[in-house]
């Protein structure tokens, strides 16, 4: 990653096998990054998708997603040390603050 | 996209610890919810979930499951889980809550479990305060048996069942549970949240996370109330009945909170510790006796025991008291016993019989449909029940002579008139001791210190416990002499 390009403040997972394709994370995403995909998913749903930048990590579209896991939202880490210290202690699986 | 890069970033919002990783359902859908899209439901599994893990109570908490969409609690929550009868939750929670005080119970209900069938239990758990959590998810309508109106139906909704609209005069007005359960004393907390945009889903998460920490802090019952869509049933897409959760639903559901006692209320005093197991006996009054267990465990070493009785005559000749006594006797040698007495309306002359099971097997059924020994006191009751001995086994029957035509050759018979022979003894009213005494001799498993004891127990009169235990051993004479003959 060079520095000429200025890194989002968030990023985001869709799992396309659990997403079914409900729209709500859409309507819910506040700089309106995610849309339905063209496609079919293996259950024949139209799954979300990422627009792949612009994500902000706030997490609104995790809240209203009904499944449990068809949404990841990460944050950035200020620093390349800090994101190292995070990953080894293995708690970059812990919801650490609420929605907003 | 590089692992570097992954690197710089954290989970911030992902699957909730208290989710199973893969849900133990269907093969093919282990990795996703039984929920429709857009379903209500698994917004609020989410927001419980992570409450659940942000409390840290994940070891000791036991959800409560209820009837309807959401009965597969225990597909996705990977902690306590048991599943109540149809909106008995709030009771299954109050027993497991108060033999559990540290666990953390949360009962989980939809509105036609809550507000419908269940609405006396809810009552009662908030009227007594109990210290539990209740998530009442309420979408205005039964959706897994395929929209019929519930308590909760809007004024005007259409539903299987109000195809014109819900309407005051025939079906009432929608049930207010929030509302109706702040007027009572019991409740510390309860609050109405929706799922209709994001500000109300942040609020709900807000709502539940409080709901649960009133009781890990022990301070009383709590209910979240939560509007949520059903997109399949009320037939919209998943947005668009998120949008009516906000813009129709709340107009009948004010969203707030209608009561808040947590800043005066006290924690809960514990309930009582109950007496140990040990204790119960004394309590109980009922003698501990050892020595039965240890002959109950000689007799199972030497013969098994698995009597299927069937007593039948008519009532006053002692159909019941039979059985009682064979029972209890079966009770007093360790044994597993049941009987189930079986008359009519009349009470006194009219047929009577009973069932009684003895085993060293727990008892499946009390019912004995095929007995094994078939003691008829009467001809209309050995007509009634001889076609449904087991083969091999036994019919006692009082009479000189047993009827040609019920005559089958894969049973044994022994038939004797024993009410004669009592009056002979002393009274006719013993007939059924006699009968019993061959009964005990055909069964050959009972030590007769347990028959002892238990005729003791049932029958006081000391002059007819003689006579009792004299017609048992005349009985046991009868059938001796009988089979010897042979």
């Amino acid at each position: 990653m060079t520095d000429a390009v200025k890194r989002d403040r968030g990023l985001l997972k869709i799992d396309d096998q659990e997403c079914k394709g409900c729209g709500l994370c859409v309507e819910a995403c506040p700089p309106r990054v995610i849309a339905l995909g063209e496609h079919l998913n293996h259950y024949g749903y139209r799954t979300a998708v990422y627009a792949g930048t612009g994500c902000t990590g706030c997490g609104i579209c995790f809240m209203a997603c009904p499944e449990p896991g068809a949404i990841t939202v990460m944050r950035a880490v200020a620093n390349r040390a800090a994101a190292a210290a995070i990953m080894s202690t293995g708690q970059e699986g812990s919801p650490s603050c609420a929605s907003n | 996209m590089s692992s570097e890069q992954f690197s710089e970033y954290t989970v911030v919002h992902g699957r909730a610890k208290s989710f199973y990783e893969r849900y133990d359902r269907k093969p093919e859908l282990q990795h996703q919810t039984h929920f429709c899209p857009g379903c209500g439901h698994g917004i609020v599994h989410k927001l419980l979930a992570r409450a659940i893990d942000e409390l840290g109570i994940q070891d000791r908490t036991i959800l409560v499951g209820p009837v309807g969409c959401s009965v597969f609690t225990y597909y996705y929550f990977d902690v306590g889980n048991v599943q109540a009868a149809h909106g008995r939750c709030p009771a299954v929670a109050t027993a497991m809550k108060r033999s559990r005080p540290a666990g953390i119970v949360i009962g989980y209900q939809g509105d036609g479990d809550l507000s419908a069938i269940g609405s006396a239990e809810i009552l009662h758990a908030a009227n007594r305060g109990e210290n539990i959590t209740i998530i009442f998810v309420n979408n205005a309508i039964y959706s897994m048996t395929g929209g019929q109106a519930a308590p909760t139906t809007l004024l005007g909704q259409t539903s299987t069942t109000t195809p014109e609209g819900r309407s005051a005069t025939t079906e009432g007005y929608p049930l207010h549970v929030s509302e109706l359960l702040a007027t009572l004393q019991g409740p510390v907390y309860i609050e109405r949240v929706g799922l209709g945009d994001n500000k109300q889903i942040a609020q709900a998460n807000r709502a539940i996370h409080r709901a649960v920490e009133n009781q890990v802090k022990g301070l009383g019952f709590s209910l979240i109330e939560v509007l949520s869509p059903c997109p399949t049933i009320w037939k919209m897409s998943a947005v668009d009945s998120q949008h009516w959760v906000r813009d129709v639903m709340e107009k009948t559901y004010p969203l707030g909170v209608f009561c808040d006692r947590t800043k005066e209320a006290q924690p809960r005093r514990l309930p009582p510790e109950p007496p140990s197991l040990e204790a119960i006996p004394a309590i109980l009054d009922i003698v501990n006796d050892d020595s039965a267990e240890a002959s109950s465990a000689a007799n199972k070493a030497t013969k098994p025991i698995d009597l299927h009785v069937r007593v039948a005559g008519f009532g006053g000749q002692g159909v019941l008291l039979l059985g009682e006594v064979l029972a209890e006797a079966g009770l007093e040698a360790g044994l597993e016993v049941s009987w189930l007495p079986s008359y009519g309306p009349e009470m006194r002359s009219g047929t009577s019989n009973c069932h009684v099971r003895l085993s060293d097997e727990t008892i499946d059924s009390p019912l004995v449909t095929a007995p094994n020994i078939l003691v008829a006191m009467n001809e209309p009751s050995l007509r009634k029940f001889d076609k449904s001995v087991r083969p091999g086994g036994w019919i006692i029957y009082n009479g000189e002579t047993f009827p040609t035509d019920c005559v089958r050759n894969d049973v044994h018979v022994l038939a004797l008139p024993f009410t004669q022979i009592a009056h002979e003894l002393g009274s006719a009213r013993a007939g059924n001791m006699v009968m019993l005494g061959a009964l005990l001799e055909v069964a050959n498993g009972l030590p007769q210190s347990s028959i002892d004891a238990a005729l003791r127990r049932l029958v006081r009169n000391t002059k007819w416990f003689e006579l009792d235990e004299l017609a048992l051993s005349r009985g046991r004479e009868l059938f001796r002499e009988s089979f010897q003959e042979v």
